[in-house]
């Protein structure tokens, strides 16, 4: 039986979804050239992952095996929406800039591979602190990405600038690769290789 | 009872009842608060459209106001071209659209229109003189993988367009997505719209275009978007021709205004 402590430490750094499991890459690129939308991102991802998990570990009992990932589906979706709409109501701006990428967090493998792995067989309040921890994994790789793509590709940080850029007077002049998507891949690369260095025991074997 | 298809049935049903309530409610619940900020966007877009507002400026509901102020908003017939009674504060273009009472079906285009609406709702900017600056009409029409809508903004001589801005577009971010870039967007100020016979021959091309001084009637193509430049093109051409503002800008010119 997993602690309540590991189900929410482990997925920082020893069980990252996006940095040893490699899921969740798809809306990591594309939301990770601003710190705001990679904030608000990941509060729309924990959000999402706490109530389906929470209502997934509910309802496992119940489920119909043979109808579980639809039913899964379905729930996951239904939440999507929801805070769809309510980035809509209170969050106009910057939800226009996310555009589809939050109604792409029902394709996000973490929500159903939590909802599937995790969800259907523990208990409702250590699913939360899973979706919880497995939220702030990912919030978390979003966040650095997110600062080293927006302080070097437009010298800014939550859109003040850091760095004065050239073309308005400063001194910096951005890295032109950092607003492009391949830039967080390359990020993200950097980020597991040195998690993997400093905890050799993710290396897969050969 | 666990594994029967009745019970998968019944399951699903519960689950699909239960979800559905939970995502009505909430649409139904936020609606006001999304409309509200619908609005306030589509008269900041105006103001970016008109010149009146950066494209990356942010602004309170209050500043949006104000700025908004000069504005005059005016309903147009799109055939005659004449001022119409409708209250252009309740009206909606998209709406009006798609009543068979306030439309009626799009004339050949390529455009991507099936309807269109008989009435306009309009923008006149006045300049300090009280003289006509600008107008801004709204513009729609197919792109890639939906409809585009934007306003484009058209200068007191009737002819030099002075900005173009989406609102709303499903295009790809990246490639058709770049119709928000403020510095494609740019490259519109100074274009002109009709040709020497008053045909819009504004355009979108594949490739790069000169200055607006050489090059008056093309725009830089986007890159990787040639469906959504097409629809840009087509929906410009169809919007400002005879069948779009045709004559509500030939209206303008016989009053004078340009002079």
């Amino acid at each position: 039986m997993t602690k309540p402590r590991d189900a929410l430490i482990d997925p920082l750094f020893n069980n990252n979804p996006i940095a040893l499991q490699v899921l969740g890459i798809c809306s990591a690129l594309a939301v990770t050239t601003r710190m705001d939308t990679a904030l608000v991102m990941s509060v729309a991802v924990v959000a999402v992952l706490l109530g389906s998990n929470f209502f997934v570990s509910a309802l496992r009992e119940q489920i119909p095996t043979n109808i579980r990932i639809i039913v899964q589906l379905t729930i996951i979706a239904s939440l999507v929406i929801v805070v769809d709409q309510v980035l809509k109501a209170y969050l106009f701006e910057l939800s226009k800039q996310l555009s589809v990428f939050v109604g792409l967090i029902i394709t996000n493998c973490i929500i159903m591979g939590r909802a599937e792995a995790f969800a259907m067989q523990n208990p409702p309040r250590l699913s939360l602190i899973d979706g919880l921890g497995n939220g702030l994994g990912y919030g978390l790789i979003l966040m650095v990405t997110a600062l080293i793509r927006e302080l070097f590709g437009s010298g800014a940080l939550f859109g003040a600038t850091v760095l004065p850029l050239a073309s308005e007077g400063g001194w910096y002049t951005p890295n032109g690769l950092m607003v492009l998507s391949p830039a967080a891949f390359f990020i993200i690369g950097f980020l597991i290789w040195a998690l993997r260095t400093w905890k050799p025991e993710q290396v897969e074997a050969d | 009872m666990q594994g029967s298809a009745v019970y998968n049935l019944v399951f699903a049903a519960i689950i699909c009842v239960a979800c559905a309530i939970v995502v009505s409610s909430s649409a139904v619940t936020l609606r006001d608060r999304q409309h509200a900020n619908q609005m306030l966007d589509m008269q900041r877009n105006v103001l970016v459209a008109a010149g009146l507002a950066g494209t990356d400026e942010s602004l309170t509901a209050e500043e949006i106001a104000e700025r908004f102020a000069p504005i005059r908003q005016v309903v147009v017939d799109r055939r005659t071209g004449e001022e119409s009674d409708t209250d252009p504060l309740g009206f909606d273009g998209r709406l009006a659209a798609a009543d068979p009472d306030t439309s009626e079906e799009a004339p050949d285009n390529n455009a991507g229109l099936m309807r269109v609406a008989d009435e306009a709702l309009v923008y006149e900017l006045a300049g300090a003189d009280g003289e006509l600056d600008l107008v801004v009409l709204p513009v729609h029409g197919l792109g890639l993988w939906g409809i585009l809508y934007g306003f484009v903004a058209i200068d007191a001589d009737l002819q030099t367009i002075r900005g173009l801005t989406y609102y709303e577009h499903k295009e790809t971010p990246g490639l058709g997505g770049e119709v928000d870039n403020p510095r494609w967007k740019a490259l519109w100020d100074g274009r002109k719209a009709f040709g020497p016979d008053g045909t819009p021959e504004i355009e979108v091309i594949k490739g790069l275009a000169g200055p607006p001084a050489d090059d008056p009637h093309r725009v830089d193509g986007l890159a990787g978007a040639t469906m959504t430049s097409r629809g840009v093109t087509n929906m410009l051409r169809f919007w400002l021709d005879a069948e779009g503002f045709g004559p509500y800008l030939d209206r303008l010119r016989r009053e004078g205004v340009a002079g």
